[in-house]
């Protein structure tokens, strides 16, 4: 169980792989996550669902410390030592009477790849907009063009689409005559503030996918809680979406920090036990 | 072969005290504290027993385990068969030994207990367990081979609620599939309660003699999501729940949120399940002061203050609203706690978590008087009006109970859950409002005791077999017909 059956290299550190898990394949929705571990020694990690197919799934992933670069190294056919799913809440999605926006920053374009892909079965019609720090990191750009009526582009540093932030664009969208039902919002947690501040008066409903540090991933530990209007939130269970107005932006990424030390030991002990 | 000495002498017996390591060492590691009887203390503390025909004690063990019959088998040095009495209805000797809180059950109902000497029934049963695990092997009755199989139960988490359902309804002759979200089974028995208290191969034994009969584990399922209640009830004959009242209770106060507060789970699931405190060889890291404080005064608070102490905390210390003499941790996790060096604030509430640069920095109390009794008994904890206190910490470990995950509610069609999220089903039987769902452990009567959980999964064990064998019954009848 758990066989990586496909592995692909975006960029130096983005990577797509398919793995068997029949348990999560047979009921994943979009806007779900599952959990990896490695090894009988490793961590649980939490990774979106982009894609079922028969019992496996697709995962979309970026090398950021010890566990994803173990993962990124190991091969087709290699075995995961679990993978446990599908968590958190499906999407609420329906046919808006507007268009449906889907802002993704980075890798956030794994996690917003499915739910767009279903609001368009569902008949809306897809405005996408993706952005990285420069054209190298721009990955899955074919998928979502085929699943979107439009697909806008930006990068930092103009190497790809217009220069600059997918808040520039998403602004001009909402700036149309053609106002947006709703907004999708996934990516790092600085652009999600800033989507919401730049949406905010435009009065559009914002839908956000946090990522916080989690640990079972299945509402038992409080690790993953988060300030939503206010209220104590886990994102786990009662999220991983929630309404991106609501969200305390600032107090998110202050957790995000908790292990900053840790993570940078495990990646040195791993690197000088693996090279 | 040791004889039962005549009720005079046995009575001059003083009860064994259980041997422990010694504080000083023991504070800083993870080995067992207490190291259990020798042969001869054993035999000893079993002649103490008085072999009652009414023997109280068993009225105060949930699991009904044949307490006098086990006792009788020690004197006579027969331990494998002290072993069989024991499995007869508990399938977890060796824990219940361990962690049953026996001063508030069996021990407090032994006939010997007016004179506050009871007969250590507790350390005997981990005596006899251990005995065998370190002799002989373990072994648990199973149903006879010719057996029919009598039907398909499943069984939605691995704690010892559903552990013990599962082990009675494999003996009874059912082909049962147990679902554990986790990558481990156990339940709190493997994530929540220490190796200092629970060593983790103990626990794999016991569930190994389990897997022996032919139960299945399923891990890496998360039932409600990976798979639904509704979805069980129509492959299998019956289901059972027993997924634990698994939810982190915070305080609701202004900081909470901030680096360095845990819930005493993420504590204790980071250094038990996922092996923290051998990190970096493990990946999953703790961060642990060097001044932790733990809110709440129960068994988890003493198992997370410990922890931290022996993670090499300088200061640990345990803040409570009310006093010793309330608090709901055992007895001996309190004096353990104390021995190695714990400090205890007690008559203090939270009201405040403050930060710096996003860290714990302080903890600001309202200091408390005992009030009236509240509706559970105990003095009711009121503010000492105008008096507050700081501590400087880097740590909070907030254990300050549990609360129901809604994650297999939620798929549970028809099965009702009241107020706060708990399902309601029968104490005796396990019965929900479902049919052929049963429910039991933590998640029908709130955070309770391993060996409540225990007595709950046997009762509907038993209930599930009457319930299986009439419905095939009347299938039959209706087939006859
Ligand atoms: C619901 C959910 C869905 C996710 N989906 C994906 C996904 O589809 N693809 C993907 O690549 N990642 C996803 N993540 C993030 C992923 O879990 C982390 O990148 C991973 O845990 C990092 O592990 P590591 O050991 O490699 O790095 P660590 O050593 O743990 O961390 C290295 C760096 O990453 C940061 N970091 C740690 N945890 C997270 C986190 N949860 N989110 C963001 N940054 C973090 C740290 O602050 C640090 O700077 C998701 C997280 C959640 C909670
Ligand atoms: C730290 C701590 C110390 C304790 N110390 C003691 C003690 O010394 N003595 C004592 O008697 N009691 C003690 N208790 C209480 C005791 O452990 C519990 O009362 C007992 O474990 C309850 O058993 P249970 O089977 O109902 O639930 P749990 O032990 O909680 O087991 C439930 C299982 O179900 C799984 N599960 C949850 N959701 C799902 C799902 N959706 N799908 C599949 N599986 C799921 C969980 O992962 C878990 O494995 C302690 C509790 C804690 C937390
Ligand atoms: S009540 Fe006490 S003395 Fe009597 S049988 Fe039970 S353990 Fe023995
Ligand atoms: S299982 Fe627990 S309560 Fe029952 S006899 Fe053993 S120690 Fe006592
Ligand atoms: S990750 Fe543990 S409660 Fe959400």
């Amino acid at each position: 169980m758990y066989v990586i059956k496909k592995k692909k290299q975006w960029s130096e550190k983005v990577f797509t792989c398919w793995i068997d898990a029949p348990w999560v394949a047979r009921s994943a929705s979009p806007g779900q996550f599952l959990v990896t571990i490695n090894s009988c020694k490793g961590e649980r990690i939490p990774m979106t669902i982009v894609d079922v197919d028969g019992d496996s799934i697709e995962l979309l992933f970026q090398v950021v410390g010890k566990s994803t670069l173990e993962l990124s190294r190991m091969n087709e056919g290699d075995s995961l030592y679990a993978v446990v799913g599908p968590l958190g809440n499906p999407s609420v999605l329906q046919k808006f009477d507007g268009p449906a926006v889907f802002v993704a920053g980075g890798i956030g374009v794994g996690p917003i790849y499915p739910i767009a892909k279903k609001a368009k079965e569902m008949g809306n019609k897809v405005i996408s907009i993706m952005g990285s720090r420069s054209e190298t990191l721009l990955v899955m750009t074919d998928q979502m063009r085929e699943i979107s009526d439009e697909l806008l582009i930006s990068t930092d540093d103009g190497s790809c689409g217009r220069k600059g932030f997918v808040t520039d664009l998403l602004r001009e969208v909402l700036e149309r005559d053609e106002k947006p039902s709703h907004i999708w919002a996934i990516g790092p947690a600085i652009m999600m503030k800033f989507v919401a501040l730049t949406a905010k008066p435009f009065n559009v409903p914002l839908t956000v996918s946090l990522n916080p540090i989690m640990v079972d991933a299945t509402g038992m530990c409080g690790v993953c809680r988060v300030y939503v209007n206010g209220e104590n939130k886990l994102a786990c269970v009662d999220g991983p979406e929630f309404d991106g107005y609501a969200v305390d932006y600032d107090g998110f990424m202050g957790r995000l920090t908790q292990y900053q030390e840790k993570e940078a030991v495990a990646l040195k002990h791993y690197m000088e036990l693996e090279g | 072969m040791a004889d039962m000495l005549p009720i005079k002498e046995r009575l001059k017996i003083k009860r064994h005290e259980m041997p422990t390591l010694d504080p000083e060492k023991r504070g800083k590691i993870f080995e067992e504290v207490p190291t259990g009887y020798t042969v001869e203390d054993a035999i000893s503390e079993a002649q103490r027993c008085l072999q009652c025909k009414v023997a109280t004690c068993m009225d105060g063990c949930p699991a009904q385990v044949r307490i006098p019959h086990f006792i009788e088998a020690i004197v006579a040095e027969d331990f494998e068969k002290a072993l069989e009495e024991l499995k007869v209805t508990n399938a977890l000797p060796a824990v219940c030994g361990r962690v049953c809180p026996q001063e508030t059950q069996c021990e407090n109902t032994c006939v010997l207990e007016k004179q506050k000497r009871p007969v250590a029934i507790g350390r005997l049963e981990r005596f006899v367990a251990d005995w065998n695990r370190n002799n002989v092997g373990h072994k648990l009755p199973v149903c006879a081979p010719e057996g029919e199989i009598k039907g398909k139960v499943a069984i939605v988490g691995a704690g010892p609620a559903g552990i013990a359902c599962a082990a009675d309804l494999s003996k009874a002759c059912y082909d049962v599939t147990v679902f554990e979200a986790l990558h481990k089974v156990g339940g709190v028995l493997r994530y929540g309660i220490p190796d200092f208290r629970l060593p983790k191969d103990i626990l794999d034994s016991e569930i190994d003699a389990i897997k022996e009969t032919g139960v299945k584990f399923v891990t890496n399922v998360v039932v409600g999501n990976s798979i639904t209640v509704d979805e069980l009830a129509l492959e299998y004959d019956a289901v059972f729940i027993g997924n634990g009242a698994g939810g982190p209770r915070m305080l609701g106060i202004p900081g909470e949120n901030l680096n360095g507060v845990y819930s005493a789970s993420e504590f204790l699931v980071r250094v038990n399940l996922m092996g923290a405190r051998n990190f970096p060889d493990f990946d999953t890291p703790v961060n642990f002061g060097r001044k932790v404080v733990v809110f709440g005064a129960g068994n988890v608070a003493m198992d997370a203050v410990r922890t931290a102490l022996r993670l090499g905390a300088d200061e640990a210390t345990i803040v409570y609203r009310r006093t010793k003499n309330e608090a709901p941790a055992r007895d001996e996790e309190i004096m353990h706690a104390e021995e190695e060096g714990v400090k205890f604030h007690f008559l203090a509430s939270p009201v405040k978590i403050n930060g710096k640069n996003g860290r714990v920095a302080s903890i600001i109390c309202q200091l408390m008087k005992l009030g009236e009794p509240d509706s559970s008994g105990r003095a009711r904890p009121v503010p000492d009006e105008g008096k507050t206190m700081e501590i400087e910490v880097d740590t909070v470990i907030v254990a300050i109970g549990q609360q129901a995950n809604p994650i297999v509610a939620k798929s549970a069609t028809g099965v009702r859950t009241d107020k706060r999220g708990y399902f309601v089903a029968s104490l005796e039987t396990g019965q929900t409002t479902r049919e052929g769902v049963f429910a039991g452990g933590d998640i029908v009567t709130g955070a309770a005791t391993v060996i409540e959980a225990v007595g709950a999964g046997k009762n509907a064990a038993q209930a599930i077999d009457r319930f299986i064998r009439s419905k095939k019954l009347s299938v039959a009848e209706e087939a006859n017909k």
